[in-house]
């Protein structure tokens, strides 16, 4: 009886929404334990909330990336993109006369937008490897970056900092200090962008034509053709997608550090892959979810800050504890997927 | 019957490097009309329908369509025009649900409306009486229903012009007939349908006209009941048919002095495909198979006998002597060969050239560290290509850009090189031409009198009542009985099956 219950449940769920499910469980599992285990600040909000702060570009970025990946693609200029878009708006709002902040979140757009552009073509049209494609648009980025401004500088325009420090209370999750002052829990505004920008992009996936064509090209490229979808389109979009977001997750990474520099967001087109990966997005396209995406950006923070409050701080230990929990969460995700399968076929 | 021209297609010419696929190609599609597209593998049929369906622009010719004059770029404008194909293999997403793959890439607005899409779905689905749920994801149904989720797909567009290219070659009887039902119902209301098949019987059911392709020119244009079945085979081939029924004479039975030698044998053997442990072996030089309906086993035991699936359990001899087989190579090293089932899946590499394809099991059997010269893997291509008329501009050409009878012919060769005692051939003969499956029943028992045992499985009975001097019959997944000498009959087969003695 009990097996039949499975198989029924096994059947209804799709696999998109089944790897979404893991993800999710895993997360509070995780961060559950952390707040029974280490106590101290993962017992209050604001831990959750600075966790938030910290890797909304990360949200932002690893949303694209999932895009691209659901549709069969892969993209890794994106932390080169974003550490393009710090320095091109750093040196905008540092050193000319004049500059508005409008501007600048312009400049850091665009430059998405024309990676997007470019990269779309290569790979849509002129049917180029994205793989190949991003990897050359990463080093193009960096080299870009360094010769915008070599050496790391603090934005100090007046307008620029008032927006960085610009918290948004979170109403009754606040906490008292030592001296017994409440504090209350914030969030910066980055956070809200990448909120409204996850809501945003799980309903063009999940809703719209655009949205379903992703997961269509992704599943079966040849099928989709052959049902009437624009492929090379799709691809383009999907490009065009991730690098405009990786563009405005530039602009959220330079608000949160306030600085230009051409080592910024190293490493971050891969944390935004693991991310993916984490959140259920599988690298061979066609499944994948938003919601998931987000929790996976999650996930990996949060065992980055287990880590490091545990006093294992070094670099070494967050590597070695990621590539573990990556590990575990393919694990986990094969062993149901070969379940699932084998329900069906009984 | 309404006798006006739906689909006219005059002169139309295709080319690919070093084939002319198509030439100076006619076609007319009359309204409310099924009309069958026949010709041998390579003929040119699935040519004709890609340009047609736009996925190959032509070099030549034009195509109207209620007497003008169109032009289709895409599968996207042939969608719009009122064309809709189901394909042979399944051209739906598996990741997405049976509603969206039915809906997906058409209608016009910019938002996905599930509720709407699955509730007409439901219907659709429950009106042509197709076993799936509209929100349950494609790849958790079976490959018959998945087919019938294409159909549905095509007949919901409004579609004009229905092309089905060989729907039928993964579907059970029933499931046929519930096929033809509704193309019956299409044919009433005015659609025009080309049908494309292998199966004569098919065609002789459901259809009123017969195009015949050969060697991509067009051969002519007949009425179902002025061209007699002998007839359309000989019309096909190009020339008289050999006398299929007698092929099993021609050939001498093998005559070694280890002839009747038990070359292998199992015992109750099992794997985690599903199967109930069986018997089984196979003398020196014999021909036998497995036979039952789609879905018995048949497949599933020869995949254990080559260890294609986990083996649960069970004793294997090889020459009388105890081995282990547990995965592919350890077959291979036992003088076992095995053709899958489905080439796409088990057998091409599809963008490896013919030779590398030809050369691939022995090559991993000699192992990668003594590669073949260039001239010995020419050598060895060249054999097999003449051998068994392998159909390719040249052995350097990819296996994906042939056709599919002949990508089975370049499998078997890659087996044929291993020189096996023992020679597994699971569906042979499905989705190829009338000519090729004779060839290959005709090789099947010049190896056998060369001294090689082979195991033959077809869907289709009278090719294995050809070949086969042994059957042993399944149902629901267990061996059920063994008909040897004067049972071989199609009766018995099937009164076998059905279970009743």
């Amino acid at each position: 009886m009990k097996e039949k219950n499975k198989v029924s449940i096994f059947n209804k769920m799709n696999d998109t929404s089944l790897l979404l499910t893991i993800t999710i469980v895993i997360f509070f599992l995780m961060y559950i334990g952390a707040v029974l285990f280490q106590g101290g600040g993962f017992s209050k909000p604001q831990m959750f909330f600075n966790i938030l702060n910290a890797n909304a570009a990360l949200i932002i970025t690893a949303c694209g990336m999932s895009i691209v990946m659901i549709s069969g693609g892969i993209d890794i200029s994106v932390g080169g993109v974003v550490a393009l878009v710090s320095m091109c708006c750093a040196v905008y709002l540092d050193k000319t006369d004049s500059p508005s902040l409008l501007v600048s979140v312009l400049i850091a757009i665009g430059i998405g937008v024309a990676y997007g552009l470019v990269q779309g073509f290569l790979v849509a049209v002129l049917d180029i490897q994205p793989f190949i494609v991003s990897l050359a648009g990463m080093f193009f980025a960096r080299g870009m970056t360094t010769i915008v401004n070599t050496a790391p500088f603090n934005v100090e325009n007046q307008a620029f900092i008032a927006l960085k420090d610009t918290r948004v209370n979170v109403p009754f999750l606040g906490s008292y200090n030592k001296k017994g002052i409440y504090v209350p829990a914030y969030i910066e505004i980055g956070v809200i962008v990448a909120l409204v920008l996850v809501i945003l992009l799980f309903v063009v996936l999940r809703w719209t034509k655009l949205g379903r064509s992703f997961y269509a090209v992704g599943g079966n490229k040849q099928s989709a053709l052959m049902m009437g979808i624009n492929v090379r389109r799709t691809k383009f979009l999907s490009h065009l997608i991730c690098s405009t977001l990786a563009g405005i997750g530039g602009y959220v990474y330079f608000l949160h550090v306030g600085s230009g520099s051409a080592s910024h967001a190293m490493g971050m087109e891969m944390n935004a892959i693991a991310s993916s990966i984490i959140g259920g997005t599988l690298l061979t396209g066609g499944v994948g979810n938003i919601i998931g995406t987000f929790f996976g950006v999650l996930s990996l923070s949060t065992i980055q800050n287990i880590v490091a409050s545990a006093g294992l701080d070094e670099a070494w230990w967050t590597g070695i504890t990621i590539a573990a929990m990556l590990c575990i969460f393919l694990l986990i995700q094969s062993v149901v997927m070969a379940q699932k399968k084998k329900a069906i076929k009984a | 019957m309404n006798e006006t021209t739906l689909l006219k297609m005059r002169g139309i010419v295709k080319s690919f490097p070093g084939v002319r696929a198509l030439q100076n190609v006619d076609f007319t599609l009359n309204k409310g009309e099924i009309h069958a597209l026949m010709g041998e593998n390579g003929a040119g049929k699935s040519t004709l329908i890609k340009v047609l369906t736009g996925v190959y622009p032509k070099d030549a010719g034009n195509i109207e369509l209620e007497g003008k004059a169109v032009a289709i770029h895409s599968p996207q404008d042939a969608q719009n025009l009122g064309i809709s194909t189901v394909y042979q293999e399944i051209t739906l997403c598996p990741n997405l649900t049976v509603a969206e793959n039915m809906f997906i890439g058409r209608g016009e607005g910019v938002l996905t409306n599930w509720k709407q899409i699955n509730a007409d779905a439901d219907k659709l689905l429950q009106s042509l009486d197709i076993p799936a749920k509209a929100t349950q994801q494609l790849s958790n149904c079976s490959i018959a229903v998945q087919q019938m989720v294409a159909i549905a797909r095509a007949v919901d567009m409004d579609c004009k012009v229905l092309i089905l290219d060989e729907p039928t070659s993964s579907l059970d009887e029933q499931e046929v007939e519930k096929l033809f039902g509704l193309m019956r119902d299409l044919k009433e209301m005015g659609v025009g349908i080309i049908f494309v098949t292998h199966f004569l019987d098919q065609v002789y059911e459901v259809c009123d006209k017969i195009t015949v392709l050969r060697d991509g020119q067009l051969v002519g244009e007949y009425e179902i009941k002025d061209l007699p079945r002998v007839q359309l085979v000989a019309k096909m081939l190009g020339k008289e048919m050999d006398d299929l029924s007698d092929i099993k004479g021609e050939t001498n039975e093998y005559k070694g002095k280890d002839a009747g030698e038990i070359v292998f044998e199992a015992k109750d053997l099992q794997s985690d495909a599903g199967i109930k442990p069986f018997d089984f072996f196979i003398k020196k030089g014999e021909v036998n198979g497995f036979t039952g309906l789609l879905g018995s086993g048949r497949s599933e035991c020869v995949r254990a006998i080559f260890g294609a699936d986990r083996i649960l359990g069970g004793k294997v001899k090889v020459h009388g002597k105890d081995v282990k087989i547990n995965k592919p190579i350890d077959a291979m090293r036992n003088g076992i060969a095995y053709l899958p089932e489905d080439r796409k899946i088990d057998g091409i590499i599809g963008d490896l050239s013919v030779r590398e394809n030809i050369i691939l099991a022995l090559q991993v059997l000699t192992g990668f560290f003594k590669p073949f010269s260039k001239a010995e893997a020419n050598a060895f291509a060249d054999e097999f290509i003449e051998k068994l008329n392998i159909k390719t501009s040249s052995a350097d050409k990819p296996i994906k850009a042939l056709s599919g009878g002949n990508q089975q012919k370049v499998i078997l060769a890659r087996w044929l090189l291993m020189h096996p005692e023992y020679l597994i051939l699971d569906e042979p003969t499905r989705g190829i031409d009338v000519g090729t499956k004779v060839a290959i029943q005709k090789l099947v028992l010049e190896l056998a009198s060369e001294g090689m045992s082979v195991t033959f499985i077809s869907s289709e009975t009278d090719e294995m009542l050809r070949t086969c001097s042994r059957l042993v019959v399944m149902r629901d997944r267990k061996v059920v009985g063994e008909l040897t000498g004067d049972d071989l009959t199609q009766n018995k087969i099937m009164a076998t099956i059905a279970g009743g003695e």
